[in-house]
């Protein structure tokens, strides 16, 4: 690791640590893209603009991000990301103008009026994102006819 | 993304998952993933390149087509994008105003309004955690002291923030305002080697960090003061 610089040494450093392990893979299966109404869920720890910047390492709770806003701050607590990628443009991250124009080309059917965002830098346990945020989200998305989600990191 | 994923599967939704570490997306199995070799904290690639945006959703949308009986599938996308560390932004930095100030903290003054024109052109910010753009100096006043030698239990930071905290927060405040001062987009990290290599405040950072370790407190402390890649302490 210490013969690598940049994102590669960053990579080397977290490559190993804990993840969550579940005994089954779960499946949905999908409509047809055409017709699949798209959100994305994101875990680089966005707010609305406005809100506040600081989103503890393990605060596993989540944020609503209106569809068509690009005005957001970015609270993740981690150091070891660019974020001017993100400050200069959006669809780096949460690619809410891309998927506008893959529904108005017919390639989904539509795009979610709310997308969501949870804050990446967690404990290897997350027992609150599986048993009641990330289940909070997932009954709000079927709540907007969500079928399918992009999940995106930092 | 893999707790997510799973939650999101059980209730009826179908997940692709763009990944950056590829050792923790072999072991989280997310049934549908996709591995962007690309630099961290652009997992689309690269900004204002709707292109390339573009593509790496029609290969993760692509995933969706996976039958049950092949996943977990991990792909990997067949585009790279390799960050060099040390390619730093080139930001002009605005002429001492007070040759009676510390010149990180003049210089931290002289960024204030490079930093507004960011924040008015972009609508996004990462800057706030503690620190507002009247405190800036004061956070660079308390670091000088902290470089100096004072116990870090005798600072005392501004907004009631922790040392961590506003080091995010000057490190926000600098690369956003560089945004402003550089011709065209810059490079990932770019922003980053300018501040920590280029600046009198990087400068004073790399002071303060290594005052922090060598005063005996304990990693936590110290550790997370900067990037990992800028530090020169590991």
């Amino acid at each position: 690791v210490a013969e690598l610089t940049g994102d590669a040494a960053t990579r080397a450093r977290v490559n190993d640590i804990p993840v969550v392990l579940f005994d089954e893979v779960p499946f949905s299966t999908p409509p047809a893209l055409a017709s699949a109404r798209v959100a994305i869920v994101t875990t680089a720890g966005l707010r609305p603009a406005g809100g506040s910047a600081k989103w503890a390492g393990g605060d596993e709770s989540f944020t609503a991000l209106t569809h068509g806003d690009h005005n957001v701050t970015i609270a993740h607590a981690s150091l070891n990301f660019d974020r001017t990628g993100l400050l200069e443009d959006l669809n780096v991250v949460l690619p809410i103008d891309r998927l506008d124009e893959l529904a108005a080309n017919g390639t989904i059917g539509s795009v979610a009026s709310t997308h969501y965002s949870f804050m990446g830098a967690q404990g290897d346990e997350m027992s609150t994102i599986r048993l009641d945020s990330g289940p909070t989200v997932a009954r709000a998305l079927r709540q907007d006819g969500v079928d399918v989600v992009l999940l995106t990191p930092v | 993304v893999g707790v997510l994923s799973n939650v999101l599967e059980q209730h009826g939704i179908a997940t692709v998952a763009l990944v950056s570490v590829l050792g923790q997306a072999q072991r989280m199995k997310a049934p549908r993933a996709l591995y962007c070799d690309f630099p961290l904290g652009r997992p689309l690639g690269a900004p204002n390149d709707s292109a390339l945006q573009h593509r790496v959703l029609a290969a993760a949308l692509g995933l969706l087509d996976t039958p049950q009986f092949s996943v977990p599938l991990l792909a990997t996308f067949d585009e790279v994008i390799i960050a060099d560390q040390e390619d730093a932004a080139s930001c002009p930095v605005p002429p001492r105003l007070d040759p009676n100030a510390h010149p990180a903290v003049d210089e931290a003054r002289g960024l204030r309004a490079a930093y507004q024109r960011t924040i008015a052109r972009t609508g996004r910010t990462s800057f706030g955690k503690t620190l507002t753009v009247d405190t800036v100096d004061d956070a660079v006043t308390a670091f000088i002291a902290l470089a100096d030698g004072t116990p870090l239990g005798d600072v005392v930071m501004p907004g009631g923030g922790n040392h961590l905290e506003v080091a995010a927060d000057l490190r926000a405040y600098y690369e956003e305002a560089a945004l402003s001062l550089t011709d065209g987009p810059t490079g990932p990290r770019a922003t980053e080697a300018w501040l920590y290599e280029h600046t009198e405040t990087g400068a004073l950072l790399h002071r303060v960090q290594a005052a922090l370790k060598d005063a005996g407190l304990p990693p936590g402390k110290w550790l997370y003061f900067m990037p990992m890649t800028r530090s020169r302490l590991f």
